[in-house]
């Protein structure tokens, strides 16, 4: 079966244009023993100047390919240079863990680059050496950051603990960010995460604020749970209609 | 009027400032890599620095209206720190590519030492390697002497004046600048650098071309409307609306535009909401709304002079 690198270096060339010569010269400098670090920063800086900016737009048997070489990767909304960078980032031979490369680099990225190095997650090696990089994303003040680790990525549903995974979801509604296309959300719902969101739609309430109808289908399988019950029943009881939702 | 200000060191200035600039027109700005006030005793709290200006204050500004690009390198005065700045040569090769980085700078001289050369020269060498503009900063102190070297040694080191502002002039140092074919660019900065009543009677014996001018605001005594009532004076003196509109808007989108990274586009029709470039919460100017240049800052910025 054709690894994810292999997939990303066959649609990124075919959509490289007359920049392929010089990507694949990158890639060979990257791979290359003794390849240095400034390579690396260097081509992750020209990635979008070279290589544009524009949607990967992959097909959907490209799609079907992603899914086959990582169960749960969902590349449809990667840019060119995005996916590029997480190439680079790959091909990449250091003497360092991977986790050491991708802390160095998280640190110093721009938005665009923190998007891309976390929406590439799933592919790294030692995936559990990364799960300081990973609250930190979550923690970042922008959006779209905490959205490329959210949303359409496999990497929370493998490998969040239940703490995390609950606070994610969390955060997610606090910030505005959809819950829908957070892979496994339905597979990770669980009683604990159904209280937290039992109580914040109460708060909410409390405070005259909606509550979006995206986490009533995390409730709805633990609603016999008493303590989840006694709140559903308060909120009955007040008048809040949720039946519809809860069901 | 639309209004571009080329040099504002957004991270000491407040969202007050964001939204009276908005306010006056400005659509886009500049924030230079410099110094903070005292000096960075640790590479560590400079990189963090880039990492802001190139981070943070580009989606803070964002929130504003304002399209938010910066410039990076090794400051002047830190340039005599050798081991500070050993460390951030190491740096800025990464950060200099990074999104929104129009130029290397601000870079040059402030006591004309052995090592703020060294640091000069490197920086040129890196700037011609990767092919972007580069924003000089002329001395406070024999800045006449300063100025003329800054463009003698960016000769030596192979660069083209056209891809070089030499920021910070005044009477005594416009006129060789713009002999020798670099951009001149003019810090509007109260009592100390550039008054916007001088500026304007620079503008009516120079004319527009290749000339800049920004507000420098920083965490010192500055103006951050120092573009946009420079741009109301000088219209209300009897510049003319295309000098006014060349000095304070389309001559820095056509010097720092060279690096690739800042377009007219920008800010004209932004993206739809982007999750790779975060023009989110940038609406101020969708839907075709025109700045104006009359609305009023806030009430401590009433007079439209600022010396
Ligand atoms: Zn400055």
């Amino acid at each position: 079966m054709t690894s994810p690198k292999d997939l990303l270096q066959k649609w990124i060339a075919e959509r490289a244009g007359a920049e392929r010569p010089w990507l694949e010269d990158q890639l060979a400098t990257l791979a290359a023993p003794g390849a240095t670090e400034r390579e690396l920063h260097l081509f992750l800086g020209f990635a979008p100047r070279r290589l544009g900016k524009a949607d990967l737009a992959l097909s959907p048997d490209e799609l079907a390919e992603a899914d086959a070489a990582r169960p749960g990767w969902q590349p449809g909304d990667w840019s060119l240079d995005g996916a590029a960078r997480v190439l680079g980032l790959l091909s990449y031979r250091g003497d360092r863990p991977f986790s050491e490369t991708f802390k160095d680099l998280r640190r110093t990225s721009d938005a665009a680059e923190m998007i891309a190095l976390y929406r590439g997650l799933p592919l790294y090696p030692e995936p559990e050496s990364l799960h300081f990089e990973v609250g930190e994303g979550l923690r970042s003040n922008l959006k779209p950051v905490f959205e490329a680790i959210a949303h359409n990525n496999p990497y929370p549903r493998d490998h969040f603990d239940e703490h995390r995974w609950n606070h994610m979801i969390l955060k997610a509604l606090f910030i505005g960010a959809a819950l829908g296309p957070i892979t496994g959300l339905k597979d990770r719902a669980n009683p604990e995460l159904a209280r937290i969101l039992v109580q914040y739609a109460r708060e909410r309430w409390a405070a005259g604020r909606p509550v979006m109808e995206e986490l009533w289908p995390l409730v709805g399988p633990f609603a016999e749970t008493p303590e989840i019950r006694a709140q559903l029943d308060r909120a009955r009881a007040e008048g809040r209609i949720i039946e519809e939702f809860v069901s | 009027m639309m209004l571009i200000d080329p040099h504002a060191h957004m991270i000491s200035r407040t969202t007050d400032d964001y939204e009276a600039m908005a306010a006056a027109g400005v659509v886009a700005l500049i924030e230079p890599a410099f110094w903070l006030g005292q000096p960075r005793t640790f590479v560590g709290t400079y990189v963090d620095y880039l990492s802001t200006i190139v981070g943070w204050e580009r989606f803070r500004a964002g929130q504003f209206g304002i399209r938010h690009y910066c410039t990076i390198g090794l400051n002047s005065k830190e340039a005599n720190n050798e081991e500070l700045a050993e460390g951030v040569m190491e740096w800025l090769p990464r950060f200099a590519l990074k999104e929104g980085v129009v130029a290397i700078g601000e870079i040059g001289y402030d006591e004309q030492t052995a090592l703020e050369d060294k640091y000069f020269r490197l920086q040129l060498t890196l700037a011609k390697e990767i092919d972007l503009p580069v924003m000089v900063h002329t001395p406070h102190r024999d800045k006449k002497r300063g100025t003329s070297l800054s463009m003698d040694v960016c000769e030596e080191m192979g660069l083209d004046p056209s891809m070089v502002v030499i920021d910070h002039n005044n009477e005594e140092t416009v006129g060789e600048v713009l002999d020798r074919g670099y951009w001149a660019g003019f810090s509007i900065y109260p009592s100390t650098k550039m008054g916007n009543a001088r500026m304007v009677e620079l503008l009516k014996q120079y004319g527009s071309e290749r000339i800049i001018v920004d507000s420098a605001c920083d965490w010192g005594i500055s103006d951050c409307l120092g573009v946009a009532k420079t741009a109301q004076l000088a219209l209300q003196s009897g510049v003319s609306e295309e000098v006014v509109r060349a000095v304070c808007y389309g001559n820095a989108l056509a010097a720092y535009g060279q690096s690739g990274q800042m377009k007219e586009s920008d800010w004209l029709s932004p993206p739809a909401i982007d999750q790779r470039t975060l023009y989110e919460g940038n609406s101020i100017l969708r839907g075709g709304r025109e700045p104006v240049i009359e609305e009023p800052g806030t009430q401590r910025r009433k007079g439209l002079t600022i010396e």
